[in-house]
């Protein structure tokens, strides 16, 4: 236990629920809230782990996926993406790009935390 | 005696029963029940205008006169319609194939449509015919005067039988416009007298022979002991008289009407050849004796034209002689009606219809003006033909003897034989030699024979007879070139057609015809190959520079080459001029079409091609072409117009659906969203809050009020959902009351101030312009306010923010603007914060909807006015418009 995950998410109640459960688990927690630097905060945290919003401010969730495969340094990094549009499309979008693996909200605090421990190589 | 009145009677009886028998004619035949109307024996019966009141009574005064000279009247007929069967059926080949209208248009067409041909022709014709008409007048007046004796005014019963013949003619000569000019009730009525007339004149016959002179044996010795025996035949005389008969038979205006344009079968004809032979046989049997029994029974200098009614009447036979009247006045009445619509069809085709044409040239044609014009034109051309026999009746020698005048109309209609029978038979005949030959011979036959038979001294002066015009003893009318002794009618006969024929050859040989007149030549000589094609364009003599030429006027030059270029390519061969195929003139035909229509591009390349001429009522066709054409051009514009803004309405509604079905979309996706996000922190603690026992009090108790304030944003966003719902597409129900903007105002602020007490804006107001009674709903301008007070609240960022609010009065409407201090909305988001779920991203966080502002808007639009976003206050303004009185409807 205890590797990095970094949580890019602007909605302050879910950062706080997501904290809460990854830190419980012995996980250090990381929050960014912008999109636009979101690309610098990946840099400098180094995480283990991705959990991505779709919907961000100035960046959406996709275009900073994108642009994490695209970068060597990056293009292995686990991301969990989470959003709140539902649709199919959203996730044929997602795994088109390259995510590791795609959750709609609202979720279960379980599978978050199972995901993680799963992608962050436990 | 037999009373005049009953004779009027019984003459206005029959003339009732003829028109009945035309309208029961015209109806049928309107019904498509023509069947019988057109039958070989009718056609037969109609040939029988032949026989005018002329062959009625003129025969038997004839042969009184001359002995058996009456015959050759009825041998050349018989050997025309025997012998010339050839030309006959030529005749009415190109009659029907070229839709000939008349004579003249039969010689105007045959010599490349020459105008001034069809005008010398119908002059040709009308001075012809109306000596022959006056004929008929004489004759029936004659005939009145025998029952009504020598009292009567025979002039006023010319006038009055002129003006019946005219009436009867007009109505049923000229009820519709025919294409192929056919009368049925015309026919069927000249039918009928032509039985009352056989009839008539067997009966009296029949009379004669076994009535008075006691049977045949006696007759025949009656006929030995008179002077007729003892006649001699005049060789030159006979021949002549029968050349012109047969001549007449041919060119008789009258006899081209119902032997060629009434003409409705081609094989009529074969029984024609027979049946009317015999016709003439049976009406010409009881010449002879009746001749003799009446120069034996009637006192000398009896006028022995008039036999056929003084010697029944002589025998006190007076329905025998009513019979006869009857017959003569058959005889003449339909010779005259014939007459009259051969001769007003072309009055009016060749020379009222080109003048009023080119009159109008330019003009728009309206349809339907033409016909009505050509109505007119027929109907005033038939009263004039009338209107002209009357006056030559009155003016001209009145004594002369009947048969004298119709042998000089005889003689000048035949001069336009040479121009016919070359024109079907010879391609070399061209229109500068037919209009020579017609020219001249019309000429000699008028100073020869015509303008002498006034009388020595009417139109000539006596000396003219003597020793010439001015002196020139060459030109004597009577004795040209020197020559002697003739018969004045051999006379003029001969020279006539010596010269008129002269002229013909030699003005063919010695000029070129038109392409035009060669390609009508061509058709007409060789009429039975151009007709047995049955459909599309036959073997053609066009030349492909002739279309060529055409095209390029109709179609443009470019467009014309390029065609021509192209059909030559498809059929391998270089340049402009491509064989010209069927094919090929039916494609250039649509190509024309096109252009000007279906009509005028089949006359004109059946003009240029000789495959069909061009009739009057072809131009009539294409009058009415190009004025439908107009009309349909303008319809056509109006309805494309029509059609472009349907098009477009179409085009708009469809991108609006296309839209809303884009923004619904996107919407469901919004509203998706904005549940979600709640519902998962809702979610994230009630789990955590489950399955977290040993959780401390301060923790749990936070979590639960962020539960209970998602709850809280769930159940704002729902009701905002439905207000939006409502107010965009339900019934609202609007609460209208006077109301101040200040208390409005009081209340929205303090509804915003006891929501959030924490928030610092500072509101600054000018109460004492706030005064202003509104007339609206008081509840829904309230949660406008409120929205754009906790819009100023959420999102100014000042650092003592402030919202000024000021209130005024624009006549009737009221505007109320609310302006912060902060740093305003970014000039691209001004578009779009009124749209659903537009909430600005970075100011998420303040923790609304998004929908506030569209819920705004649509409550200001139901209040009759707007809210709007004031760019250029330094902070966040918006203004609020709306009416002082709100309409009663909303």
């Amino acid at each position: 236990m205890g590797g990095r995950v970094l949580l890019i998410e602007d909605e302050p109640n879910i950062i706080e629920a997501i904290r809460f459960i990854l830190s419980r688990d012995g996980w250090a927690v990381d929050v960014h809230s912008d999109g636009a630097t979101a690309l610098e905060a990946v840099a400098k945290r180094n995480p283990d782990l991705v959990i991505l919003d779709v919907m961000l401010p100035n960046k959406s969730g996709y275009d900073i996926l994108a642009d994490l495969r695209a970068d060597p340094e990056t293009e292995a990094l686990p991301v969990l993406m989470l959003t709140a549009r539902g649709q199919s499309k959203d996730r044929e979008m997602a795994e088109r790009i390259g995510v590791s693996r795609f959750m709609t909200k609202p979720f279960s605090n379980a599978e978050v935390l199972n995901s993680v421990r799963e992608l962050a190589g436990q | 005696m037999l009373s005049f009145n009953l004779l009027v009677g019984v003459c206005l009886g029959y003339v009732c029963l003829l028109f009945l028998v035309a309208f029961a004619a015209e109806k049928r035949a309107r019904a498509g029940k023509a069947g019988w109307l057109r039958s070989p024996v009718v056609y037969t019966l109609s040939l029988s205008i032949y026989c005018t009141g002329w062959t009625f009574y003129g025969a038997v005064g004839n042969a009184a006169r001359s002995g058996l000279e009456f015959v050759t009247i009825y041998l050349g007929p018989t050997i025309v319609m025997i012998g010339w069967w050839v030309i006959l059926r030529k005749l009415v080949r190109i009659g029907r194939t070229q839709r000939i209208t008349s004579i003249a248009d039969l010689i105007s067409s045959r010599y490349g449509k020459s105008t001034s041909l069809g005008v010398l022709v119908t002059l040709l014709a009308v001075v012809g015919t109306t000596p022959y008409i006056a004929l008929q007048l004489q004759s029936v007046t004659l005939a009145f005067g025998v029952f009504g004796g020598p009292s009567r005014d025979g002039n006023a019963t010319a006038v009055w039988v002129a003006i019946g013949l005219a009436l009867f003619t007009v109505i049923f000569g000229t009820r519709s416009l025919d294409a192929n000019e056919r009368h049925h009730g015309v026919v069927i009525a000249i039918a009928v007298e032509a039985v009352v007339k056989l009839v008539a004149l067997c009966a009296l016959g029949v009379f004669v022979v076994w009535g008075v002179a006691g049977g045949p044996g006696d007759a025949a010795q009656l006929i030995e002991a008179s002077p007729i025996s003892q006649w001699d035949m005049q060789p030159d005389r006979w021949v002549t008289l029968t050349f012109l008969s047969a001549t007449a038979f041919l060119c008789l205006p009258r006899m081209f009407q119902v032997l060629v344009v009434e003409n409705s079968d081609e094989r009529h004809l074969a029984t024609a050849s027979w049946a009317f032979p015999l016709y003439l046989l049976l009406i010409s049997l009881f010449v002879v004796p009746i001749a003799v029994v009446g120069l034996a029974v009637m006192p000398a200098g009896a006028n022995p034209d008039l036999f056929v009614l003084t010697v029944p009447l002589a025998f006190d036979r007076e329905g025998l002689a009513m019979l006869s009247f009857l017959g003569g006045f058959s005889a003449a009445t339909s010779m005259v009606i014939v007459a009259a619509i051969a001769l007003s069809t072309m009055v009016s085709n060749h020379i009222v219809m080109p003048i009023w044409l080119n009159a109008r040239s330019g003009g728009a044609t309206v349809s339907g003006d033409v016909r009505h014009v050509v109505l007119l034109s027929r109907r005033i051309s038939i009263a004039g033909i009338l209107a002209l026999g009357y006056i030559y009746y009155r003016y001209s020698g009145g004594g002369a003897a009947l048969a004298a005048m119709g042998l000089i109309a005889f003689v000048g209609v035949s001069q336009v034989l040479p121009a016919l029978i070359g024109g079907i038979f010879w391609r070399g005949a061209t229109r500068i030699g037919a209009g020579l030959g017609v020219a001249i011979g019309f000429a000699v036959w008028l100073y020869t024979l015509f303008l002498p038979s006034f009388g020595e001294g009417v139109v000539f002066p006596a000396s003219i007879y003597e020793v010439g015009p001015w002196g020139i003893w060459l030109l004597r009318p009577q004795a040209l070139f020197g020559i002697e002794g003739m018969d004045p009618l051999v006379h003029a006969v001969f020279w006539s057609l010596a010269l008129n024929m002269a002229a013909f050859f030699i003005g063919s040989l010695l000029s070129f015809p038109r392409p035009l007149e060669r390609l009508q030549g061509a058709t007409f000589v060789n009429i039975y190959r151009y007709s047995d094609s049955t459909r599309g364009w036959g073997q053609s003599f066009v030349e492909a520079e002739d279309l060529l030429v055409m095209a390029q006027r109709i179609l443009g030059a470019g467009d014309a080459q390029a065609l021509f270029v192209r059909v030559a390519a498809e059929q391998g061969k270089r340049g402009y001029l491509p064989d010209v195929t069927p094919e090929f003139l039916d494609l250039l035909e649509r190509e024309l079409s096109g252009s000007v229509g279906a009509a005028t591009a089949h006359a004109m390349l059946g003009q240029l091609t000789g495959g069909v001429t061009v009739s009057v009522e072809d131009l009539m066709r294409v009058a009415d072409e190009t004025a439908q054409m107009m009309e349909q051009r303008i319809q056509l514009e109006a309805k494309s117009g029509e059609l472009e803004i349907t098009a477009r309405q179409l085009r708009d509604a469809n991108e609006k659906l296309t839209q809303l079905s884009v923004q619904k979309d996107a919407f469901l996706s919004q509203i998706s969203h904005e549940l979600r996000t709640p519902m998962t922190s809702l979610r994230a603690f009630s789990e955590i809050l489950m399955d977290s026992e040993k959780m401390a009090g301060s923790e749990r108790k936070r979590y639960s009020s962020i539960i209970h304030d998602e709850t809280l944003r769930l159940t704002r966003l729902l009701d905002d959902l439905l207000d939006l719902s409502v107010l965009e597409n339900g019934q609202v129900t609007l609460n209208t009351q006077p109301v101040t903007v200040s208390a409005v105002l009081d209340r929205a602020i303090g509804a915003t101030q006891s929501r959030d007490e924490a928030n610092s804006l500072r509101i600054i107001r000018e109460r004492d312009r706030e005064d202003v009674t509104l007339v609206t709903d008081p509840d829904r301008l309230a949660q406008v306010f409120i929205n754009v007070v906790s819009n100023a609240q959420k999102y100014c960022d000042a650092a003592t923010p402030e919202l000024r609010i000021s209130v005024s009065a624009v006549g009737d409407r009221v505007v109320v603007d609310l302006i912060d201090n902060g740093s305003g909305i970014p000039k691209d988001s001004q578009s779009m914060i009124f749209e659903k779920f537009a909430r600005l991203s970075d100011q998420r966080a303040a923790g609304g909807a998004g929908l506030g502002l569209a819920i705004c808007r649509e409550i200001m639009v139901r209040l009759g006015g707007g809210i709007d976003y004031l760019p250029g206050q330094g902070g966040a303004a918006f203004r609020v418009t709306l009416p002082q009185a709100l309409a009663a409807a909303a």
